[in-house]
């Protein structure tokens, strides 16, 4: 079986070309890098169909060889429909993100960054009780909630969200998609 | 009858569903009713498709009447089946839990007109991926399921979820390419796509080209199913969506991969080629990604890391290749989709009296509701494997055929299957001590929720008044449906256990269902069984009658 080169080497062309664009940071480059990549599949099944023949429309005369493999044909008609939906999504995607963040870039994870600025000292598990926690024994001599957050926390570091600086975990409640109620954490702790 | 071809109506239904939502997408209340109706239909068809398989056997049907191996075939059988009734009914009751939030709070946060619609089209996506028994119509279900997916992750376009959706998008783009150049370079091959076709043609390969195929395609199942190097995308993009949102992702959409990973290496890659290393992802998959949830202070996040963490286990069961391998594995399926469902479904309640699923801003939930306390108990207790429950059962199935099988690498995973199971109860136990145990004073930044005036709720006015409005009763009842679900699935161990096993037997023998699809003529090619044993279900003849 022989293949057709030209549709091999434009196949190899698109491959490289959607790879390096998906490893971009703007989202319109990484879409034309999906669509590239998404076509360039198309042709690879194409190939897999084997040589051109036949269009396969059954008549009595016609060799059973001479026909084209309709197979492949009818894959890529699907996968250009799903690669089409999936287009549309992401322009709206990107139209989207242009509209909340005026940019065109993929922006970083806040609460991600935000973990991995923690500092390993944890507040719960490694200070020192100043008083007894417990529920039961001491609460009517009032444990008096002595500020637990005292204890150096990670506070001062900062996100870069967008085009603001943010203080991480100022920054992280914002990300929170249920806490409307939010107030920004004071530094006081306790909130008596 | 032949059973199967009632099969396509499990996608149907809910197609059809989807677009009789849409066109009633102003009127809020007759799309409820629509979906509610649709999923409980489908979710009967695929409990009696279950039973008629329950004692074995497998039928296939040919869509279209085309023959196989051109046309497309669906076929049910225990795994199949099992898997349809555990993700419709997990799906039913989000959904009731999702018009509960609807009808709590209105459209604030999320379009629920829209959301009906994409829904469903995610459930007939779901159904076709395990109904398939075509490479290329598996194809066509992970993208129906993952385009609705599309939609769900960023309804509301929020900037967060905007942010998490591009991830997610991009990864499943790449992913279903993957999957598609294998498709492509297996008909290049083969000449055929059909899956029990494919079992005997690609016996016949080079194995050099086998090898190339059954990478790619465990390269594109991995990178759905979260498997470990290719699982950063899953906790970066599952915590922003809406809260049921999150939880039927985690309960479906991964387990849809693993599914695919557990067909591809029984049906069409059978033997032991390359088991060595999916033990090393499956145990790098659960000890990474535990060691990520410990790190993480919001319980979302926390539990998309045991996600992916679990999902280690499900490969490590897969990988022995041997009966009691792959059966405590499809039960661990069955369990897992239920129990991490039901967590997520809680943390949406947790946010909603809470104010927040951040560890540093609740506390004291305990006190202020009971009720979420246990409905959150249970099923974490469940999940970190504490002996009762299922998980306790899934993983101790897992374990004994690890000890079974013997090698040193086996042992060394049945070791990581227990330390990994020791660190999700020390996750777990911290989500309890700091959301449900310690006082709303203690927190770091406490919620002004919990440390509303305490007379008011002496006096029982909140939980008269604004409890109804936190926490709806439609919300609390179907996440309590769903975790006396995954009660009783620990109640049916023994015959889930049973049929588990069955299931493994059948797919490690591949006779049943190559003889389903192709006739009882195809001449099924011996291979080296692991473990060949006697045939407690002698479910062959059964078979045989089952097929017309």
């Amino acid at each position: 079986m022989s293949v057709n080169l030209t549709l091999l080497t434009v196949m190899g062309a698109l491959y490289a070309c959607g790879i390096y664009l998906i490893l971009e940071r703007s989202l319109t480059r990484v879409l034309l890098g999906l669509m590239m990549l998404t076509n360039a599949t198309n042709l690879l099944i194409l190939t897999t169909g084997g040589y051109a023949g036949l269009a396969p429309l059954f008549s009595k005369d016609t060799a059973p060889g001479d026909y084209n493999d309709p197979l492949p044909q009818a894959l890529i008609l699907t996968s250009i429909v799903i690669s089409f939906a999936v287009t549309a999504f992401m322009l709206g995607i990107i139209y989207r993100t242009w509209v909340l963040a005026r940019e065109d870039e993929i922006q970083d994870d806040a609460e991600d960054r935000r973990v991995a600025k923690t500092p390993s000292f944890d507040v719960e598990d490694d200070s020192v009780i100043p008083v007894e926690t417990s529920e039961f024994p001491l609460t009517m001599l009032g444990s008096d909630g002595q500020s637990v957050s005292d204890t150096p926390d990670g506070a001062d570091a900062t996100v870069k969200v967008a085009d603001r600086k943010l203080d991480a975990e100022v920054a992280a409640s914002e990300e929170q998609p249920g806490s409307l109620n939010i107030t920004p954490p004071n530094k006081e702790g306790g909130g008596q | 009858m032949n059973i199967a071809s009632f099969a396509p109506l499990a996608v149907l239904l809910p197609i059809l569903g989807a677009a009789l939502t849409f066109l009633l997408i102003r009127h809020s209340k007759a799309q409820r009713t629509v979906s509610i109706v649709v999923l409980s239909l489908t979710l009967l068809l695929e409990c009696w498709l279950l039973a008629s398989v329950w004692d074995g056997g497998t039928s296939a049907v040919n869509i279209g009447g085309w023959l196989p191996p051109w046309g497309i075939v669906m076929v049910v059988d225990q795994f199949s089946s099992l898997m349809l009734v555990v993700s419709s009914s997990v799906s039913l009751a989000v959904l009731v839990y999702a018009t509960g939030q609807g009808m709590a709070d209105g459209d604030r946060d999320a379009p629920v007109s829209i959301f009906h619609p994409t829904y469903l089209i995610l459930v007939a996506g779901v159904s076709n991926a395990f109904l398939s028994g075509d490479l290329f119509n598996l194809y066509v279900g992970f993208e129906i399921l993952l385009t609705a997916s599309y939609v769900l992750m960023t309804l509301g376009g929020t900037g967060p979820r905007i942010r998490a959706g591009v991830t997610y998008v991009v990864v499943s783009v790449v992913s279903s390419v993957l999957f598609l150049i294998a498709i492509a370079m297996v008909y290049g091959a083969t000449g055929t796509i059909n899956m029990a076709d494919l079992a005997l043609k690609l016996a016949e390969l080079d194995p050099g080209t086998r090898n190339l195929l059954h990478v790619m395609l465990l390269v594109a199942f991995g990178i759905k199913a979260a498997v470990f190097p290719l699982s950063f995308w899953l906790p970066d993009s599952y915590p922003t969506a809406p809260a049921p949102v999150t939880a039927v992702f985690a309960g479906l959409l991964t387990k849809v991969g693993v599914y695919a990973m557990v067909r591809t290496e029984t049906l069409l890659f059978p033997g032991d080629t390359f088991n060595t290393p999916l033990m090393v992802a499956a145990l790098l998959t659960m000890v990474v990604g535990i060691l990520g949830a410990l790190a993480q202070s919001d319980i979302k996040r926390l539990l998309s890391f045991t996600l992916v963490s679990h999902i280690g286990y499900m490969v490590f069961g897969l990988a022995m290749s041997s009966v009691a391998g792959l059966g405590a594995a499809v039960f661990y399926v069955a369990h897992h989709i239920t129990i991490q469902t039901s967590l997520f479904l809680v943390t949406g309640l947790i946010e909603r009296r809470g104010g927040s699923s951040s560890m540093d801003r609740v506390a004291g939930l305990a006190k202020l509701s009971p009720v979420l306390a246990v409905l959150f108990f249970v099923p974490a207790m469940n999940l970190a494997g504490i002996p009762p429950f299922s998980g306790f059962l899934g993983k101790l199935g897992l374990l004994q055929a690890g000890v079974q099988l013997g090698t040193p690498l086996a042992y060394a995973l049945v070791i990581g299957g227990v330390l990994t199971s020791l660190l999700t109860l020390l996750a777990i136990a911290r989500v309890w001590n700091r959301a449900f145990w310690r006082k709303p004073e203690d927190a770091e930044h406490p919620d002004p929720v919990l440390l509303a005036d305490p007379a008011e709720s002496a006096t029982g006015d909140r939980a008269g008044k604004a409890n109804v409005t936190l926490l709806p009763r439609t919300m609390v009842g179907s996440t309590l449906g769903l975790v006396i679900f995954g009660v009783g699935l620990t109640v049916f161990a023994g015959p889930l256990f049973r049929v588990a096993d069955q299931s493994a037997l059948v797919m490690l023998d591949r006779t049943s269902y190559i003889h389903a699809v192709l006739g009882e003529d195809a001449a099924v090619p011996a291979l080296s069984q692991p473990t060949p044993g006697p045939d407690p279900a002698g479910d062959q003849p059964a078979d045989g009658q089952e097929r017309k």
